[in-house]
């Protein structure tokens, strides 16, 4: 029973990986590929680290998966926020598609006054 | 007194990570967090202590739950837009007010919004939060922080202040 | 599990070529931090075929690593100092 609900975790987290990766290929921009990979692969992986805990039970592989899942969730979002302020910091602008820019406007109007 | 705290919070991770009871190891386990406590312990954030009253600790299950569900959604909808052949995107950066004071709140807030359907944490300024949002669906800027912030505002409320 | 080990290489192999094609800088950093998550995903299952704890302990520091990586990086590109 375990063997099939860890095997049907590790199938739904590995697509979410390549659905995320197919993402980081194919949007356009530094922001839209920074949404599509972190919010898919950090499921994915977490979903693969899951179903380790389903294979081998609570002993010692299980309660390092499980740390391990609480360390992924922590520092991807953290990883990928710094990343997104980094990059529109050293000037890269958003794809010509794009709505509204209200960041941009905001840091143009600071940088005149000082 | 907080000190303890820290010194049984570090103890605890080392016992899950070696997962052995030998005497050895629990030794080992004490003085190094006894050292990590001693060099680090003055940036440990102090609010973080307050989860364990048993009425914030139930409402942190509350948005645990609510935010696993939304992850799952976000990573369906990124599928919906990614593997859509024209890409249905509309892309673009907003600004939205927060009313959370507390720097944990705040941190847990920006990447919970990382986390879920098509919006990601730019950047803090004072009580603004600057979002990408993938698909831009109003114009209005009280409306937006309705739609994104207010999802884990009133829970977040409820835990860390 | 051969399957989903050569599915995993195939997303790392897609990683790959955003890195190297990339425009910008910021665009190899993305690709870089996502590779870190990814070999985290491969540490696991590596752990399941093997059933040894091992894997999972290096799992465990790359994801720590990658993560000061990305930090240090995004530092770089900012422009700043380390010491902020």
């Amino acid at each position: 029973m375990n063997e099939i609900i860890g095997l049907t975790l590790l199938i739904i987290g590995i697509s979410f990986d390549v659905i995320g990766c197919i993402g980081l290929v194919r949007l356009p921009d530094i922001y839209n590929r920074l949404q599509a990979a972190t919010k898919c692969v950090t499921l994915g992986t977490c979903m693969i680290l899951l179903s380790v805990v389903f294979y081998t039970g609570l002993n010692s592989i299980g309660m390092k998966a499980l740390l391990c899942i609480w360390f992924v969730l922590i520092t991807s979002p953290t990883g990928a926020h710094a990343i997104a302020r980094a990059a529109h910091r050293s000037g890269i602008r958003l794809w010509e598609g794009s709505v509204m820019d209200k960041y941009a406007d905001d840091r143009e109007g600071a940088e005149d006054i000082t | 007194m907080k000190r303890f705290v820290h010194v049984l919070l570090l103890f605890g991770i080392w016992l899950l990570l070696t997962w052995s009871l030998h005497w050895q190891d629990l030794l080992a386990g004490v003085i190094i967090a006894l050292i990590a406590d001693l060099i680090l312990g003055d940036i440990y954030p102090v609010n973080a202590i307050k989860v364990l009253n048993p009425v914030r600790f139930f409402w942190f299950v509350v948005y645990g739950v609510t935010f696993l569900g939304y992850v799952v959604k976000a990573n369906f909808d990124v599928a919906y837009r990614v593997l859509n052949i024209n890409m249905p995107i509309r892309p673009g950066i907003v600004k939205v007010r927060t009313t959370l004071k507390t720097d944990m709140a705040r941190t847990f807030l920006a990447n919970s919004i990382t986390l879920t359907p098509g919006t990601l944490s730019v950047d803090f300024v004072g009580d603004h939060l600057y979002i990408h949002w993938i698909n831009i669906t109003s114009d209005d800027a009280v409306k937006e922080t309705e739609i994104i912030v207010q999802r884990f505002e009133h829970m977040l409320e409820r835990v860390f202040e | 599990m051969i399957v989903f080990v050569s599915l995993l290489v195939f997303c790392i192999f897609l990683c790959l070529y955003r890195v190297g094609k990339g425009p910008t800088a910021p665009d190899r950093t993305v690709a870089i931090d996502i590779l870190g998550t990814l070999v985290v995903g491969f540490c696991a299952i590596y752990s399941i075929i093997t059933k040894k704890d091992l894997y999972m302990n290096i799992g465990i520091s790359w994801a720590l690593l990658s993560f000061l990586g990305t930090l240090a990086l995004a530092k770089y590109l900012e422009g700043r100092g380390f010491d902020e």
